[in-house]
């Protein structure tokens, strides 16, 4: 049975349509990535999931472990196991690294965390998660209080966003770190490097899932033809204009 | 029991640490109504202390070129549930002195208390001074809280100072602190305070940049719940060439509370900057989600996010 089932998934935000009849699925163990370009729906989905206020699906379902969570408040979508790494993670003032690590078990020791997203526990563990932090230190922290909190279903939105170039291979790695923890991970990037990693993808376009299958052929399939949804093309579409 | 031991350990009660008393080394001055309970000078700082009618009398003097090895303990307070105590503060630092002044203000069992400060404070060419103010009031909210004070810090000077009310009824509170930075000074005045019940507070700050290069900050940090109210004040002029300066104040609402934030910022010389920021309003619903999101429930995740902006 999958962990997460999106069924047929709608929104609407002020009468627009943002997501349209989306359906995958992410089993357990698995990660899954949810690739496409920016703009096409991939964080609202993930706001969906994640139970974030104001939104509420306008059609389908959202099933976690087969049962319908589409009506529970974030707080009962976090103590079934689901948690969230935000794409620009808040600022939350005065609030200790190691408090953040601890929020779900006061005695962790969130030293392991730490070094897991490549950041040094005597250099951070003090800190508070406020502006004084780069976005790519907060960017970490995140990803590291994601995994102390030991979810069985980890939404990653652009783990990989505001993270220097030669630091993405260790994103790649705290990313695996959440499957050998025990989590699955629904991973959100726009980044074709980074949802290849995935055992399998699936891909959004113009608020629609457009293919949905091992991560390799997903990835290839998007950069060759782009989606042909929201009129983005792929490495073909810009040969042929090439050529003409 | 004598009446020097009940105010000592009453205070003690509130989270005063006695035991500053008997060490010989730190300075203090404790005062309960206009009673001096006990004082300690120390190498490099003077006190000259007089009772009055209704409060005391201190003046307290840190030598040029004096840096005080120990901060400074003045505990100020009333143990009764009525009662007025008036303190008139005298505070110069010498050139290049250095000193920290902790006070506490302990009211434990406040129900009709007047608490007014009125202080005067010069701080020397190149001297720095660091004061620390906490209150605490009960859990009544009977009283009074009116600390006034008037500080220039001279040329390469520095002056650092934080107001914490965020244990226990606040009451009325109304801070009222000017400051004047001349060439290369440095100031930075901090406060946070906690609303509850009724509580009605009114800070009042402003830092005029009188001096080239002179360097300003005001934080505020306010909470408020039930009926509590709060008017938060923070000026700041840029006077001169190289002057800087910033107002930072946040405040937060819970329940019925309201909060009004007026940073006022002027320049009056074309060399000088001067920026602000004041973010009033519930909790950040960001800041809330991701905290629910790693497990809290929704009212620990309001309550860990106004602690935080506390701290």
């Amino acid at each position: 049975m999958p962990l997460l089932t999106i069924e047929h998934l709608s929104y609407r935000a002020e009468e627009r349509e943002i997501l349209s009849d989306c359906s995958f699925a992410v089993y357990p163990g698995e990660i899954h990535s949810l690739i496409g370009p920016n703009g096409t729906g991939k964080s609202t989905l993930a706001c969906l999931v994640m139970g974030c206020s104001g939104y509420r699906p306008s059609g389908g379902r959202i099933l976690f472990k087969g049962r319908s969570i589409g009506g529970l408040p974030l707080p009962e979508r976090a103590a079934l196991g689901i948690c969230m790494a935000w794409q620009e993670p808040a600022r939350i003032e005065g609030l200790r690294v190691r408090e953040y690590l601890r929020l779900k078990e006061k005695t962790l020791d969130p030293s392991p965390y730490l070094r897991m997203v490549g950041l040094s526990p005597e250099r951070f563990l003090s800190r508070t998660i406020d502006r004084s932090l780069s976005g790519g230190e907060r960017k970490r922290i995140e990803l590291a209080s994601v995994l102390s909190v030991r979810p069985k279903l980890a939404i990653l939105d652009e783990p990989d966003s505001g993270i220097d170039m030669l630091s993405l291979g260790d994103i790649e790695g705290v990313v695996r770190a959440f499957r050998r923890e025990g989590a699955s991970v629904l991973l959100i990037t726009h980044r074709e490097e980074m949802a290849r990693m995935a055992d399998r993808a699936s891909q959004i376009c113009g608020g629609r899932i457009v293919r949905t299958g091992p991560s390799a052929e997903v990835v290839t399939l998007y950069k060759e033809e782009g989606c042909g949804v929201c009129g983005l093309g792929g490495a073909r579409d810009v040969r042929a204009r090439e050529s003409a | 029991m004598s009446e020097r031991e009940k105010v000592l350990d009453a205070f003690a009660a509130s989270g005063w640490d006695r035991k500053i008393i008997e060490n010989g080394e730190i300075a203090h001055l404790v005062a309960s109504g206009n009673s001096i309970v006990s004082g300690r000078e120390a190498e490099g700082l003077s006190m000259e202390t007089e009772e009055t009618t209704s409060g005391i009398r201190v003046a307290m003097r840190v030598r040029e070129g004096a840096v005080l090895a120990n901060p400074v303990h003045l505990c100020f307070g009333i143990r009764h549930e009525e009662g007025v105590q008036e303190i008139e503060m005298e505070v110069t630092l010498g050139r290049n002195a250095s000193a920290e002044i902790v006070a506490h203000c302990l009211f434990p069992n406040a129900r009709k208390v007047i608490h007014r400060m009125d202080a005067s404070v010069d701080v020397g060419e190149g001297a720095r001074m660091r004061y620390a103010e906490t209150h605490y009031h009960g859990r009544i909210g009977g009283i009074e809280v009116v600390p006034k004070a008037r500080v220039t810090v001279r040329k390469g000077g520095e002056y650092r100072s934080e107001f914490v009310l965020v244990q226990g009824r606040v009451g009325r509170l109304a801070i009222d602190l000017d400051v004047e930075a001349q060439e290369g000074a440095v100031v930075e005045l901090a406060a946070r305070v906690f609303g509850h019940g009724e509580d009605s507070v009114t800070i009042r700050e402003k830092v005029a940049l009188n001096g080239r290069d002179a360097r300003g900050l005001i934080r505020t940090r306010v909470a408020l719940e039930d009926e509590s109210s709060a008017e938060v004040i923070g000026i700041t002029e840029g006077n001169a060439p190289g002057a800087r300066g910033h107002v930072d104040c946040v405040e937060i609402v819970k329940d019925r509370a309201v909060a009004k934030a007026l940073p006022i910022v002027a320049v009056r010389d074309p060399l000088a900057k001067v920026t602000h920021e004041a973010a009033i309003g519930t909790v950040d619903k960001k800041a809330l989600e991701t905290l629910m999101a790693h497990g809290l429930a929704p009212e620990e995740a309001v309550n860990m996010i106004i602690t935080g902006i506390l701290r």
